[in-house]
């Protein structure tokens, strides 16, 4: 299921945090949304998940309009915020079991330790999610995304504050879930990127800089690293 | 909905706070109904809870706002509620089942002042001399008057990420519902629309319904009054910026 996104724009009064911005993420590929910060990723994202109204522009996700089919898409849609919010007081397979519930999902305990096991909090599930360490708190972060088993899987900043070793075990999930999922990942990390997607864009100012995937862009910046290219499109 | 409704229950019933809230009303119920000699019941002399059902609505403002103020100003202050507004869910629906939670939370309150009731009955002569009717009208009236105000609880908490603001903002309103139109209607300025005025305040239906009458009338004003606090709490989480 694709996500096709045309001319989606959202103003804050007279500043335009996105600008028009139009793109496609497709099904079985890794897209990663680079930007310095400021340059309206989140502020997509959340119109994409239905948080935020945007401003003029649309959006289709498996060829369904996110205005007009406000909660059938959010069925389809996982989403990992910014930061990371979590209910801090609930306990990892309480606030888990809440999630699964308001998708109305069948089977529950069976989905819950299968999620569990696959994000790797088998040995923290009975704790508070408060007394997390940021990494635990990330996987909990990722199996609610995951919990309903979406189509789309929509992550903002997935590995921020990570150890090395927690960091090759989720982009090793992420890799994992994009083999038939449509993915899209923000990060600040370049190396993240070359490793994870297949895709890349780039905005700056709300406005979009580039759109391809990595090898076109390689190549139509005469094989400059990925960073080099960055720093190009958006100083 | 369900889901909603249930953990925003079961975080109130895991955390100190709502036994402590209720502790206090029931507190202050005691003290006033039983040992205070301004009001208390013993001193008073007649097997009535007419002085219990006037004050309850200024505890109920105390109460009931400090259980409301943190259902939307906590989410928002957390960024939690994005969790929430990215679920298959419309708004209404959080807000009901947030409503909801706050209303069950209110009756656990009320619930064990029905002793009152009970030693009231035993101490009347004779024994269980008691105006049932205007009773269990006062407690529904106290009921449809806990919902109102945990409607206008609900809507100060959406507009502000601060609990003690929210807090204070209801207080003020409810009392501002309960009485005041009361007494505006008292300024000689308005003589000519006075009974129209005092109709809109909550305290006229209160008592109208108290005195074991349960008039449609009183009925359908609690229940646009609800639906009046739901709709613009529907507006300001529906324009949200956060």
């Amino acid at each position: 299921m694709s996500v096709v996104v045309k001319e989606l724009a959202k103003h804050y009064g007279q500043q335009k945090a996105v600008d028009q911005i139009s793109f496609e993420a497709r099904p079985g590929r890794i897209l990663g949304f680079l930007g310095p910060n400021g340059a309206g990723k989140s502020t997509t994202m959340k119109m994409l998940t239905g948080y935020l109204q945007p401003t003029s522009g649309k959006a289709e996700i498996a060829g369904k309009d996110i205005q007009a089919h406000g909660l059938e898409v959010k069925k389809l849609i996982g989403y990992l915020p910014e930061n990371t919010p979590l209910y801090m007081d609930m306990y990892v397979r309480e606030f888990l079991s809440f999630v699964a519930q308001t998708y109305g999902l069948k089977n529950i305990a069976q989905r819950l330790t299968d999620v569990i096991r696959q994000v790797g909090l088998g040995q923290e599930q009975h704790k508070k999610i408060g007394m997390l360490s940021k990494g635990y708190k990330q996987r909990v972060g990722l199996a609610q995304a995951i919990i309903h088993q979406p189509q789309v899987l929509i992550l903002d900043e997935p590995t921020s504050g990570l150890d090395p070793n927690q960091l090759s075990d989720i982009r090793n999930l992420i890799k994992n879930l994009g083999k038939d999922r449509t993915v899209i990942i923000s990060t600040h990390i370049m190396q993240e990127v070359e490793a994870l997607c297949d895709d890349v864009i780039i905005i700056h100012k709300g406005v979009l800089v580039a759109n391809a995937a990595i090898d076109e862009l390689k190549k139509a910046h005469q094989h400059k690293t990925l960073e080099q290219i960055f720093k190009q499109l958006t100083l | 909905m369900l889901a909603v409704f249930k953990r925003e229950l079961f975080s109130f019933l895991n955390s100190l706070m709502a036994y402590i809230t209720i502790g206090i009303f029931l507190l202050a119920c005691g003290l006033m109904f039983w040992f205070f000699p301004d009001t208390s019941i013993l001193e008073y002399g007649y097997a009535e809870m007419d002085g219990f059902f006037g004050l309850v609505p200024y505890l109920f403002m105390f109460l009931i706002s400090a259980i409301t103020m943190r259902s939307f100003a906590e989410e928002r202050k957390e960024g939690t509620y994005v969790l929430l507004a990215t679920r298959p869910l419309t708004n209404l629906q959080i807000i009901g089942a947030k409503y909801l939670a706050c209303l069950v939370l209110v009756l656990f309150a009320l619930l064990p002042t029905l002793i009152y009731c009970y030693s009231i009955a035993q101490l009347g002569l004779p024994k269980g001399n008691l105006d049932t009717g205007a009773i269990i009208g006062s407690y529904i009236g106290l009921f449809l008057l806990g919902s109102a105000f945990t409607a206008i609880g609900v809507f100060a908490s959406s507009f502000t990420k601060n609990q003690v603001i929210a807090f204070a903002v209801s207080v003020f309103l409810c009392f501002f519902a309960y009485s005041g139109f009361d007494s505006i209607s008292k300024v000689s300025a308005f003589q000519p629309i006075e009974s129209q005025l005092a109709n809109l305040g909550i305290a006229e239906h209160y008592q109208s319904i108290s005195r074991g009458v349960l008039d449609t009338r009183d009925v359908v004003y609690f229940g646009s009054f609800v639906a009046l606090f739901f709709g613009l709490t529907h507006v300001v989480i529906g324009g949200r910026k956060w």
